[in-house]
């Protein structure tokens, strides 16, 4: 059913959460995210959810911890520097395995950087943030509709992979205001159940096995977990020997990275026969949509591959669009982040980087006056 | 009818902590009142963070959790909140509880979540060899204050009563049956309840202050503890590196975080 309204970015976020089952939030206030906490603390406790304002990041994303372990889905927003101070939460959630969900509405770095203008700069610190070899899902929106459609999917990749994921917005999608259809998520689209059965004597917390993921048993619940970001076995405990460790690592990367093809989420537009292309994700990638129309009207085969998920990055469907394209430029606000990752795709393509770093979204028009040459 | 045994992984034993450690008592001392006060263990949940007492996940027949080094109280206050029928105990050191995680101590007791906090206070950090935390007394050998430490250490319990705690005891870990009595009195007060150990670090903080065998270790600490009774009567100048004693809050005055955003629920539910 169609529930058509006009609201901003970061308010969808908290309504894509909400109808996905999220049921707590825990964060701290920061420019430009605190929409999304302030619309937390107004719908939650209607749904019989809980709101709460901690004292910093990291309590932040370990009270979001605690209650996805109590079996409430839980997430947190925040930007740049927050999301600097919960790396090494986003870490522990990874090596406990516990779902949670942590938004981005990334701002002007580094450090405090521009706090009111938009950048997209923490691409790479979704990637590799927090210390040791792991995989991560970071998904990245560029529409208000896509604010609430991506953060729902957030949630089912959390439980589905039993993982932090990251929804990495801009102070651009956060910010504006669009229509966006707040419709009911199908069955098959909440976020699987914890179904857990069997004699509890035999639930193992972890089972290192990236097809066969455990459901993480809620506290309270007659399946005993232990959790810990140690080194573990099975059972939760501390296990420090070298092949266990090897064993933890390579399982944490290729459960994200085995499965790419089911997190891989792509649009194109005019692709079909496009031999100048874009690939591009969140802000950039409206941006790079306006190009793409005003290049067809000229006459140019232009389209535009938009990365919605980021993370894994979608090594198929970009080496495809190098393929078939003359010439492929990747505009970002950043200085190319992902750019790098397109071109470790690269077989021969005119490959081109549109960066920018000003606080200030790219214009269409500079789009297209960065590949003027290349046409 | 549960038992201490219902509580204990025994095949666990023994326990990795060094001899003359307060931690086992501490464990010990939990795992009773959990069996006095007859609660399901699949409703107990221990969460600690990182050192020796954060070792303590090991042994207790419950489900557990290992938090981030400081981030114990934050984790239990999500795990309180999202289900208000746990019980939840959060074991912590001086260095997890009142040092790194101090800016969650006050908080957590300031919002009054409804969680039982024991810091087990050794004054120094056991696991990384012996440094010196924010309740290593002033003047103090530890191996990051060779020449005597220069600073000024928390009152602990003091600065949780301060933050309007509604309940707040203190013993030395030779105090088991009051230890055992306390726990079972934070863990029945609705809100914060938080209990501070005094216990031996004998490898580390004993030892570079010339303290003794674990036994002659015990009993200095004990002479620096002065009931809250006896305190009463005695100067500032006479207390002076003392620790007061025994039950220090206990109101009934305080609502706690829990409680008051349900009703929060239920008035925005019926608007």
């Amino acid at each position: 059913m169609s529930n058509m309204k006009f609201m901003q970015g970061n308010e969808a976020v908290a309504r894509g959460a909400i109808a996905a089952g999220a049921r707590f939030f825990a964060g701290y206030p920061i420019t430009p995210s605190s929409e999304i906490a302030e619309q937390c603390s107004l719908l939650l406790p209607k749904v019989g959810g809980t709101f709460i304002q901690m004292e910093d990041e990291m309590a932040s994303l370990a009270a979001v911890e605690g209650a996805s372990c109590a079996g409430v889905m839980g997430f947190t927003a925040t930007s740049g520097p927050g999301f600097c101070i919960m790396q090494e939460h986003i870490g522990h959630a990874l090596m406990c395995e516990i779902p949670c969900v942590i938004v981005v509405v990334q701002r002007g770095g580094p450090s405090t950087g521009l706090a009111t203008k938009p950048a997209q700069g923490d691409v790479m610190q979704a990637r590799w943030g927090c210390n040791g070899d792991h995989s991560i899902i970071a998904l990245s929106p560029s529409s208000v509709e896509e604010c609430y459609e991506l953060t729902a999917k957030a949630f089912y990749f959390a439980e589905k992979y039993r993982t932090p994921v990251i929804v990495l917005s801009d102070g651009i999608t956060g910010k504006m205001y669009e229509n966006v259809n707040l419709r009911e998520l199908g069955e098959d689209e909440l976020p699987p159940k914890r179904e857990i059965a069997g004699d509890p004597a035999d639930y193992r917390t972890y089972n290192f096995d990236p097809d066969n993921i455990p459901p993480l048993a809620p506290f309270g619940t007659a399946w005993q977990t232990h959790l810990s970001s140690a080194m573990h076995n099975e059972l939760g405990y501390s296990f420090g020997a070298p092949e266990n460790a090897d064993r933890c690592v390579r399982y944490l990367t290729d459960k994200i990275e085995k499965h790419i093809d089911e997190i891989t989420m792509t649009r194109s537009y005019e692709m079909e026969d496009a031999d100048v292309v874009f690939i591009s994700y969140g802000c950039s990638a409206r941006s790079a949509r306006g190009a793409v129309e005003k290049l067809r009207e000229s006459g140019v085969k232009a389209g535009l591959l938009q990365l919605q998920t980021v993370w894994p990055f979608p090594k198929k469907e970009v080496t495809a669009a190098l393929g078939q394209a003359k010439v492929v430029a990747v505009p970002e606000l950043n200085l190319g982040q992902i750019f790098q990752e397109v071109a470790a795709c690269n077989k021969g393509t005119k490959l081109i980087s549109i960066p920018k770093v000003k606080g200030e979204l790219l214009t269409p028009q500079e789009i297209i006056d960065a590949i003027k040459e290349e046409m | 009818m549960y038992t201490y045994n219902d509580y204990i992984k025994e095949e666990k034993l023994p326990h990795i902590w060094c001899a003359g450690c307060g931690n086992g008592i501490v464990l010990n001392a939990l795992l009773h009142a959990l069996a006095d006060m007859q609660i399901p263990p699949e409703e107990v949940v221990i969460v600690t963070g990182s050192g020796c007492l954060a070792r303590l996940v090991t042994y207790p027949n419950t489900s557990t959790i290992k938090m981030l080094h400081g981030r114990v109280l934050a984790g239990a206050t999500g795990i309180k909140l999202a289900n208000p029928n746990l019980k939840v105990f959060c074991l912590m050191g001086d260095g997890d509880g009142a040092t790194i995680g101090g800016n969650h101590l006050i908080h957590c007791a300031r919002r009054n979540i409804d969680v039982t906090a024991i810091i087990c206070n050794n004054f120094n950090y056991g696991m990384t060899g012996g440094q010196y935390s924010a309740t290593t007394p002033y003047g103090a050998i530890t191996t990051t204050s060779r020449y005597g430490l220069v600073e000024e250490n928390f009152n602990m319990a003091e600065l949780v009563k301060a933050c309007g705690a509604p309940y707040v005891a203190r013993c030395s870990a030779t105090d088991v049956l009051n230890l055992r009595k306390y726990i079972i009195e934070a863990t029945q007060k609705k809100g914060f309840g938080f209990i501070e150990v005094l216990s031996a670090c004998v490898t580390h903080y004993g030892k570079n202050n010339k303290m003794g065998d674990a036994p002659n270790m015990m009993r200095q600490i004990d002479s620096m503890c002065v009931p809250a009774a006896r305190a009463k009567n005695m100067t500032e100048e006479e207390l002076a590196g003392k620790y007061i004693t025994g039950k220090l809050v206990d109101r009934n005055d305080l609502i706690d975080f829990g409680t008051s955003y349900q009703r929060l629920r239920e008035e925005v539910t019926a608007k």
